[in-house]
């Protein structure tokens, strides 16, 4: 960076630079407030915190494969399931005859969990890279169904349907995130549980967050753009179209198969329901789809404002619900938490692509935008 | 032998149900290049007008009434919605009816609550005996009612002005509108009539017969089912839909029996799986080239 003298054309630029120092201190004081936020924040507003990161994380990874690489997929659910089923085998205890475990160290079960999906990502990719466009979004249903048919057929590593298992809880360098182990206080606050989840989820969110954003502003991210625009244009450049494909899928694969693993580990259960509505259905595949949608295709920070709206909506009104008395009612025509936050994400889709195709992302930009005009025009 | 035989007879009688669904999705295909996620919203809306009018207009006023709301849902969401993107390209408005599905589905879902009526039947219940196979009448009248709507189809599509109009414009948007064809007319009648097909496919869905449930989330998911159909078909082939229609109900009905009843619905996407990595456009679509 040049130093700024007192030339008009210098001190034209001189707020731009201003401004780009804006984000990464933005992001920095955004990751404060995260740090800070268990010590203020009752275990319960944690819980549903978690519920965001969970699905920030499985959005990022849905966001590169749609957005960036350009290839539709409904199949997410399917990779969460093997995410948290692969971990909860690899972790679980050895000798038990009901199910299967491997009695692996919890922090390698993650791992291997990341791997497996991984794989089975790649499995699908010739399949994948055969298909275009909507024919691929419906083909990749079939792998949702796949799913719940196997969820319900291998008992011995999910625990079946009605019943499911427990997952070992998660452990790193033998450090529990769980109440067991030595007594932490920070400031004051003791760190049990739910604070401790935090942290670990926390920690995979900017882990996933850090990577995507290399992956995209680098080499990879262009090849996947330059095969989303225009396969035959992207091979005569000398992209590697099949290959760029098949790692979009796998990569996507992998963070829905940690949102898999982060998933069992906020229910504390692997229960594979039999409908598709359930924790593994199509209606979750569409819920991704939609927090992809409403942030913007192909933006990563789009991605975890839809994930903010479509898994922290139900969360939070259910525990203002509690506090106000709101939405108490049960049974016929009751309007619960769930219900109003698909209304509320249903109608998002609607409204971004007849109004702002480029999601909440786009309108992000445009607002920085016009901060960056206003702000050099007082320079002037 | 028998059980193959009456398996087959059931799996046609679904099929035919099938293929009415497919063909809305292929009608709606064909003259915009959406894919209409809402399908299976159209189909439930159908079902719960039929559920509500029932005790004031009788079995067959209910009957039409509930076929009509379906195809003006669909005029409604093609006009209000969708004609209003115009920028946005196929794939956005296929997500655009994915929130709209969101939208319809939970709604009705909420007023039917516990409920789950049966819409019921105006013929007689009673299965037909006939050597050892068993016919269940709805599926009787559903194969009659579907060959009856899809041969008029055809017709109408084959010699009709709409046909011809719905055929030039599916062939080449921009040459049609040229030569004064009126593309709004004829996607909105496209997505009227999808509509009214996913109407009378609900009158056999929601049956005792049928799925042996009533109109619930699980009639949204059997309209799923159409998908399969209309994909393994390929999306742009009316002739495909009817096909992939039978498949999906031939392939339903004996992988429910001869490998299990949970595999069957599994089974149906996978068969739809393996016929697209052999062809990636469906049986009879259209094979898309690349010009490099």
């Amino acid at each position: 960076m040049e130093a700024p003298t007192r030339s008009a054309p210098a001190s034209a630029r001189r707020p731009r630079s201003a401004l780009r120092l804006v984000r990464p201190v933005l992001w920095l004081a955004l990751l404060v407030v995260l740090l800070a936020l268990p010590l203020y924040l009752e275990a319960a507003w944690l819980k549903a915190g978690q519920y965001m990161m969970l699905g920030a994380v499985g959005a990022i990874g849905l966001t590169m494969l749609i957005g960036q690489a350009g290839q539709l997929s409904l199949a997410h659910a399917f990779f969460l399931l093997a995410g948290g089923t692969s971990y909860t085998v690899l972790s679980g205890p050895t000798g038990d005859e009901r199910v299967l475990g491997l009695g692996l160290d919890p922090g390698l079960a993650l791992l291997g969990a990341v791997a497996i999906s991984t794989l089975l990502g790649l499995a699908f990719a010739p399949v994948a890279g055969r298909l275009r466009g909507i024919y691929l979004g419906v083909a990749s249903l079939s792998l949702v169904f796949l799913g719940l048919y196997l969820g319900q057929a291998a008992e011995s590593l999910t625990g079946g349907t009605s019943t499911g298992r427990p997952p070992a809880k998660f452990e790193l360098f033998g450090f529990p995130f769980s109440n067991a182990g030595p007594e932490i206080e920070l400031l004051g606050v003791p760190l049990r549980q739910a604070e401790r989840v935090w942290y670990l989820f926390l920690a995979l969110t900017v882990i996933a967050f850090v990577l995507a954003r290399g992956a995209i502003r680098g080499r990879t991210g262009r090849a996947w753009r330059a095969v989303r625009d225009n396969e035959a244009a992207a091979s005569v450049m000398g992209v590697g179209v099949a290959r760029a494909k098949a790692g979009a899928f796998a990569v996507s694969s992998a963070y829905a198969g940690l949102a898999g693993v982060m998933t069992v580990l906020w229910f504390d259960i692997l229960k594979p329901d039999e409908s598709e509505f359930g924790t593994y259905g199509i209606n979750t595949s569409i819920a991704f789809l939609a927090m992809v949608i409403i942030g913007g295709l192909g933006s990563i920070s789009g991605a975890l404002v839809g994930a903010l709206l479509v898994n922290g909506l139900p969360q939070v009104l259910s525990l203002y619900a509690a506090d106000l008395g709101w939405f108490t009612g049960t049974g016929d025509g009751a309007f619960t938490p769930a219900l109003i936050s698909s209304f509320v994400y249903g109608a998002a889709i609607v409204l971004v692509v007849l109004f702002e195709p480029g999601g909440l992302a786009a309108i992000g930009r445009r607002m920085t935008d016009l901060l960056r005009t206003t702000h050099s025009g007082k320079d002037r | 032998m028998n059980t193959f035989l009456q398996l087959v007879v059931n799996g046609l009688g679904k099929g035919a149900v099938f293929a009415l669904l497919a063909l809305g999705f292929v009608i709606i295909f064909k003259a915009t290049e959406v894919i209409n996620f809402a399908h299976g919203s159209l189909v439930l809306f159908g079902g719960y007008l039929v559920v509500v009018t029932k005790d004031a207009l009788g079995w067959a006023g209910a009957a039409l009434c509930g076929v009509l709301a379906a195809g003006l849902l669909g005029l409604a969401v093609e006009r209000l919605l969708l004609s209003r993107a115009r920028l946005a390209d196929a794939n956005s408005l296929a997500l655009l009816t994915i929130g709209i599905d969101v939208i319809i589905t939970e709604e009705i879902v909420r007023r039917l609550g516990v409920s789950l009526p049966f819409i019921g039947e105006a013929w007689d219940a009673q299965p037909l005996q006939l050597g050892g196979i068993t016919l269940f009448r709805t599926h009787l009248v559903a194969l009659v009612v579907a060959t009856i709507l899809i041969t008029g189809f055809y017709l109408a599509f084959r010699f009709s002005n709409w046909g011809i109009a719905m055929r030039a414009q599916a062939e080449n948007k921009e040459a049609a509108a040229l030569m004064g064809i009126r593309s709004s007319r004829v996607t909105a009648t496209a997505w009227l009539v999808a509509g009214m097909l996913a109407g009378v496919a609900v009158l056999f869905i929601a049956t005792q017969d049928f799925s042996g449930a009533g109109l619930s989330r699980g009639t949204h998911s059997i309209a799923l089912a159409a998908f399969p159909a209309a994909i393994l078909g390929g999306l742009d082939s009316t002739a495909g839909a009817v096909v992939g229609g039978l498949v999906v109900g031939l392939v339903e009905a004996l992988s429910a029996q001869y490998v299990s009843f949970d595999f069957a619905k599994s089974a149906v996407f996978l068969v739809m799986l393996v016929v697209l990595v052999l062809r990636p456009s469906g049986l009879f679509g259209t094979r898309e080239s690349t010009r490099v």
